[in-house]
């Protein structure tokens, strides 16, 4: 599997040489959220703001009234815990193009409850006009600017930054409210986002030799939650549904899976994998993965759960899986 | 400056103003006579300081809208192609003219009145005030007239307005920014984030006017939350700050003309919450919200219209 450093540092540099509307604004924590470069590189479209997080918000709204398009860069924690009456009336009530990248979702810092945006997603997809996406791999970050910058409204990202994997083929881009579809199957219907999608292939790849039958989708849009392929992956198998997200269970993509069954009388069973309604703690990502079920072990666990039998996959053998980057499947059946 | 034709005898600024700032005054009570209630407290304060704005101390075009406010368009959203905001009753938005926010959106009666009384709004356009399906809304929303940006949660004005002029700052526009502020919006922390990023980028194309009134909606301000030396506070955050005479049209005036050296410029425009409407008085400290008690009551109100002239 190829690593990639700052994969978003690099990105956003290139992609908006050629968008003077593009702004970006910082709140004291700029090489940390990967801007350093755009700052370095364009200084007079970088905006440092200091901690001042309700202020950015609101003043990305009145810029972006002005035809700019300000990209707000900090800890995702502090964007919606910091300042969600900012964002609901300065932002997405006028239905401004605000594009806030959030940097550490979930459990990916050691920094503790303060710094771990758990229920952002919850948070995000309640708001009226809000898109919410989510990157799970170097791909996702290199082509998910495009497909926001086309939104009509507020867009929140929920951005890896650092050393990340690439899991999907480098001519697949991002698509606005489309799955990528990791492998077909009709046993279990299994949707991830994130960080979990690298764990759950890990998964997928083992059992499809011990002849499990798997329907794989990763969901990198939140919001809209209307892509076909989720209603077909499961309105398409026997035994059950699993959703792994880097989240807590409640209002996160489990919880919008939940809601396209429900609507559509989908009599499944429906696993939701993630944070069990629980804050989290200072550790490091892996620990925190295994702590609260977040790993691939984990989803072994609940597929022989669903079906009723045991495998014998252990830790190493998950490991010892080498993943590449995959074409979607869905794009190889478009062809 | 624009002047409406009604007071085009007017022989100085200082005279349309006072007109307009006694029609404020006159309209929102006559409005709260006909609905028993209503925000008059913040007509006697801000009187003044809106019609020196609209008047005098504000470059603005004339009203690119409708005399008669169109209906609500809808919440905005990517399938609501007719939807507008208020700010065309302030004029066309162009680099050399000035803009206006207001930040207290409670004031949006006061507000309203001052743009009839500048020839911006039909009368009639009062009548829809707080009226299902009407855009002239009792808490001003941005489709309401004179508004331009979601202000009703106080303290996001100034920094929507602060997005707002650094756009404008990094055109290299010469018009001004100017926001109507309480000050109760100085218990907001956001505010002073505000402040402190307007120092940082040096904004002094922003101009603040502050309705200090001291009161806030339980009471008086001492009793809620001190603000303290609410001007030494200002300039510690490297604000060019001016207390004046609310009520004094020179002096509020006076401040706006001078140029601008790189300091956001703010006048903390001292008031008297019942200035004009002395029944008011015996509120205190309740003034946020008129109701009248009885028939009495509003029989006392009715008569002091004639001297609000």
């Amino acid at each position: 599997m190829e690593l990639l450093q700052k994969v978003h540092a690099r990105n956003i540099v290139e992609w908006a040489k050629d968008k003077p509307e593009v702004v970006v604004y910082s709140a004291d924590l700029t090489s940390s959220c990967e801007a350093d470069l755009f700052r370095d590189r364009y200084p007079d479209r970088f905006f440092s703001m200091g901690l001042t997080e309700q202020n950015m918000l609101s003043m990305a709204g009145g810029m972006a009234r002005e035809g700019y398009t300000p990209y707000i860069h900090t800890f995702a924690v502090f964007i919606y815990r910091r300042a969600l009456d900012q964002i609901a009336m300065s932002v997405a009530y006028p239905n401004l193009p605000v594009r806030m990248i959030g940097f550490l979702p979930g459990i990916l810092t050691p920094g503790g409850a303060s710094h771990q945006a758990i229920e952002d997603v919850a948070v995000m997809r309640s708001l009226p006009n809000m898109t919410v996406l989510e990157t799970g791999d170097a791909t996702d970050v290199e082509t998910i600017l495009d497909a926001a910058q086309a939104v009509d409204g507020p867009v929140y990202i929920r951005m890896l930054r650092g050393e990340i994997p690439r899991l999907f083929d480098k001519a697949e881009p991002f698509v606005l409210n489309r799955a990528r579809v990791l492998s077909r199957g009709t046993d279990i219907a299994l949707i991830t986002s994130g960080i979990c999608t690298e764990e759950a292939m890990r998964v997928t790849h083992l059992l499809k030799e011990k002849g499990v039958s798997i329907q794989h989708l990763h969901v990198s849009t939140l919001k809209p939650f209307t892509d076909p392929q989720v209603l077909e992956a499961v309105s398409g198998v026997r035994y059950g549904v699993i959703t792994m997200e880097n989240h807590t269970v409640i209002g996160g993509l489990g919880s919008a899976v939940a809601e396209v069954m429900a609507e559509n009388g989908v009599g499944r069973k429906l696993v939701r994998m993630g944070l069990k309604d629980t804050f989290a703690h200072g550790a490091s990502r892996q620990y925190l993965m295994r702590e609260h079920g977040l790993d691939a072990l984990a989803l072994v666990g609940e597929v022989e759960k669903l079906l009723g039998r045991s495998f014998g996959i252990e830790e190493g053998d998950l490991l010892a899986v080498r993943l590449t980057a995959v074409h979607s499947e869905a794009k190889a059946e478009a062809l | 400056m624009t002047l409406s034709s009604s007071s085009r005898a007017a022989r100085t600024w200082q005279e349309e103003a006072g007109r307009v700032a006694r029609g404020i005054r006159r309209r929102v009570l006559e409005h709260i006579l006909r609905n028993n209630g209503g925000y008059m407290s913040q007509a006697c304060s801000s009187a003044e300081t809106l019609a020196a704005l609209y008047t005098r101390i504000m470059n603005l075009g004339p009203s690119q809208a409708p005399m008669v406010p169109l209906p609500f368009p809808g919440v905005p959203g990517p399938g609501n192609t007719g939807y507008f905001t208020g700010a065309a009753y302030n004029g066309a938005k162009r680099s050399d003219l000035d803009r206006f926010f207001l930040s207290p959106a409670h004031y949006a009666l006061v507000l309203y009145a001052a743009l009839i009384e500048t020839g911006r709004m039909a009368e009639a356009g009062l009548a829809q005030f707080n009226q299902d399906g009407a855009s002239v809304e009792m808490i001003g929303a941005e489709h309401s007239p004179g508004m331009e940006v979601m202000t009703g949660s106080l303290g996001q004005g100034l920094s929507q307005a602060l997005g707002v002029a650094l756009a404008r700052q990094r055109r290299g526009d010469t018009g001004r920014t100017w926001v109507y502020m309480s000050d109760g919006e100085f218990h907001e922390g956001q505010t002073w984030e505000a402040f402190a990023l307007m120092h940082h980028y040096q904004m002094d194309k922003v101009g603040i006017y502050v309705d200090v009134n001291g009161q806030c909606c339980d009471g008086k301000m001492e009793s809620v939350l001190e603000l303290g030396d609410l001007k030494a506070r200002l300039e510690a955050f490297g604000a060019r700050v001016f207390a004046v005479d609310g009520h004094d049209l020179d002096a509020l005036a006076a401040p706006a003309a001078l140029e601008p050296d790189g300091r956001p410029l703010v006048v903390l425009a001292l008031t008297d919450p019942a200035r004009g409407v002395e029944p008011l008085r015996k509120n205190a400290p309740k003034l946020h919200y008129l109701r009248f008690k009885n028939e009495d009551e509003r029989q006392l109100y009715a008569s002091i219209l004639s001297e609000l002239g």
